[in-house]
């Protein structure tokens, strides 16, 4: 996972509440396998008009085009799981999300794939959706928690230790565990299944079930 | 001693460690894989070389892509095609179990868990799919994940994840006929809001829950994500314990007692405290609908829509504006006077069989209206069995719906089922969000029984209002 220590860019505003992971991926797109080159299809019916010419959606507009932050409203990235919300955002530029508050799986997808999501609430936030209308450029500091902008002081925002560290070293997450916690988890595992054998199905239950055929 | 609430009873027999920095490692029973989610986390697995560590706690199916009809054809959907075989062939490369799409123990992930005895009480279940919170119900912790968590899981069994604050909905009082528990749903989130939720576990209790069918309550657990929580719980008690006893998955006899007990020791202790209280009392609930485009933006069907104008916050303005021009509305107009052309009835909130029998109690002896089409999608293949052995697929047909086999479908425009740009549709699934059900599509979400009488009456309706209405 790419590192995240510093990031420089202007920000594209979207003053929107409850802006959905349908919007940021529409769910036809979902049949796709890939993780890269889904850039092209974020935002997709914001961005282009019935007929396919591009809208002047704020992520078409110079300078947000090139936009590396965003700067959302409450809610953003409510409802569907897709991760392929964060990998269409993360392959279009985008590396930071700043808003007053996100859906939790959208907020805990971004930090598997090196994007930053920022929660900025009242006055930070007004402050920072106006100075990403006015295209000045933000400097985003992980390692001090701060955000900053040429018009205001930097402000300063909470970020869990656990995470702020997995984004600043590029952390491998499934890595970290395999190598680590192993043989916490088999220790856990024999009390658990003492404690509860009826939750393991490797006790042939699930091979027999499949072994059934239900054919219609 | 401490009391401690069902949530905190099921979380602290699955942290395998605590980090100390707010995090727990958790370790997950069970996990759901579908296509949509699945095909990177595999992929995942194989460029890193990692195993996929204990494969009997994994079942696998394909419900967002498939079509709901011709079914032995091959998929004409090039794309849908690829995503359920290689679903299928990931599956069998890493000892995964897989239900074919014409098993008869196929549907959507979260109707066939709880059919199978797969979800059980007490459990921590996963699935990259956010109704998952549906199989809180059983009174397990299950919630939804995005891919790379459920590569986690694939390669470890756990995951790393922080607890959540908790939040008890109680509900009083019984339900008035004509109303459902997708109702009592609607209306919280309308009240607590679309984030309402956010960052808590939420337990649904009261004197309500002990009258509801697993089904309800499923379809209540189902919804918890609208109100942004990955996780809502129900305690077990003796209707889950009868659910589950029998199924195919279920403990074995030798198991069952001391199981049963277990289960129902998890329920929370009387002076247990929450982070936040909600209280409804569901006695004085009417039906709900939604008119915009998130599931808050909710009203009782004989309200009228509201008024931009009147909402201070400015975000909030421009988003109810945004909905208002999606769904080609206007402040003021009588919500039961919305002309539709689509029903959708089925989904993971809304597919089961008890769901089935409430639209068809509405539709019986009736007809479609001439302006409306409707399709009637079963959860499961076996909620579709059920039905047609008690006539149900019948009382549809008769009446003008199309009866189709389990999936997805029209819930998520991702098969052949959706909406074309300006269909106006009465769902019984979960989102209406823009384009949700299908490019420029306009959803209005409500109880099954109320898409029914709005299938009939070719508007929206009170579905209690119906028997006043001639049916010519
Ligand atoms: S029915 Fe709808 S909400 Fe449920 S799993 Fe399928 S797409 Fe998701």
């Amino acid at each position: 996972m790419d590192k995240f220590v510093t990031l420089t860019s202007v920000a594209a505003p979207l003053p929107e509440a409850d802006v959905d992971t349908d919007i940021i991926f529409p769910a036809r797109f979902l049949l796709l396998l890939d993780k890269v080159g889904l850039g092209k299809h974020l935002f997709h019916e914001r961005r282009h008009a019935p007929g396919g010419a591009a809208t002047d959606f704020v992520l078409n507009t110079a300078p947000f085009d090139e936009a590396k932050i965003l700067v959302a409203d409450a809610n953003f990235g409510s409802g569907s799981s897709r991760e392929q919300a964060v990998w269409a955002l993360s392959d279009f530029g985008i590396r930071c999300v700043i808003a007053p508050s996100f859906g939790e799986i959208f907020y805990s997808n971004c930090f598997k794939n090196g994007v930053l999501p920022i929660v900025l609430t009242g006055e930070a936030h007004r402050n920072a959706m106006s100075a990403a209308a006015s295209g000045q450029l933000f400097v985003v500091d992980l390692e001090r928690q701060t955000v900053t902008f040429p018009n205001g002081p930097a402000t300063r925002f909470e970020i869990d230790p656990y995470r702020r560290r997995a984004l600043m070293l590029g952390l491998d997450e499934i890595g970290g565990i395999l190598a680590e916690d192993a043989d916490d988890i088999a220790a856990f595992e024999i009390r658990h299944r003492a404690s509860q054998p009826w939750l393991f199905l490797d006790d042939g239950r699930l091979d027999r079930l499949f072994d059934e055929t239900e054919d219609q | 001693m401490n009391a401690l609430t069902l949530y905190d009873k099921v979380w602290r027999q699955h942290v395998v460690k605590d980090y100390y920095d707010g995090t727990s490692l958790l370790y997950i029973d069970r996990h759901l894989v579908q296509e949509v989610s699945s095909p990177q986390a595999f992929a995942g697995l194989v460029s890193e070389g990692r195993n996929l560590v204990r494969p009997a706690a994994h079942i696998a199916v394909a419900d967002h892509a498939v079509p709901t009809r011709l079914r032995h054809m091959p998929l004409p959907d090039g794309l849908a095609a690829r995503q359920v075989s290689r679903l299928q062939a990931n599956c069998e490369r890493f000892g995964v179990h897989y239900i074919g799409m014409n098993d008869n123990r196929h549907g959507i992930v979260h109707v066939i868990g709880p059919e199978l005895g797969f979800t059980l009480p007490g459990l921590t279940l996963v699935c990259g799919d956010s109704h998952t919170s549906t199989h809180g119900a059983f009174g397990a912790i299950a919630f939804g994940i995005g891919a790379s968590e459920c590569e986690c899981v694939f390669a470890t069994q756990t995951l790393r994840q922080q607890k959540q604050k908790t939040m008890r909905v109680t509900l009083t009082g019984a339900l008035q006929p004509g109303v459902a528990v997708k109702d009592i749903i609607l209306a919280l989130i309308a009240r607590i809001g679309t984030n309402g939720g956010v960052g808590h576990a939420i337990e649904y209790a009261g004197p309500t829950i002990a009258t509801l069918s697993m089904e309800a309550r499923m379809t209540l657990c189902n919804m918890s994500i609208e109100a942004g929580s990955r996780v809502g719980m129900i305690a077990p008690d003796d209707v889950t314990i009868a659910y589950v006893r029998g199924r195919k998955l279920a403990p074995t006899a030798e198991q069952r007692d001391a199981a049963e007990a277990y289960w129902l020791s998890l329920a929370t202790d009387a002076d247990a405290t929450f982070d936040r209280e909600v209280e409804l009392d569901v006695s004085a609930l009417v039906p709900h609908v939604s008119w915009g485009t998130n599931p808050g933006e909710t009203a009782p069907v004989s309200s009228i829509i509201p008024d931009p104008a009147l909402e201070t916050d400015l975000a909030r303005r421009a988003k109810m504006e945004r909905s208002l021009r999606y769904m080609a509305l206007k402040p003021g107009m009588r919500l039961d006077e919305i002309a539709i052309d689509k029903v959708f009835i089925g989904s993971c909130t809304n597919g089961r069989i008890e769901d089935l029998r409430l639209a068809a109690q509405v539709v019986v002896g009736r007809q479609v209206a001439s302006t409306v089409s409707g399709i009637v999608v079963p959860g499961s293949a076996s909620v579709r069995l059920q039905a047609e052995a008690e006539g149900l697929d019948r009382v549809f047909t008769d009446a003008g719906f199309e009866w189709r086999d389990a999936g997805c479908s029209m819930c998520v425009a991702m098969n052949d089922d959706r909406l074309e740009p300006g269909d106006r549709c009465a769902s019984t699934s979960n989102r209406n969000f823009e384009g949700r059900q299908g490019q420029g599509g306009r959803t209005h979400l409500m109880s099954p029984a109320m898409a029914a009488a709005a299938a009939i009456a070719g508007h929206l309706v009170d579905v209690r209002s119906l028997e006043a209405l001639s049916n010519g």
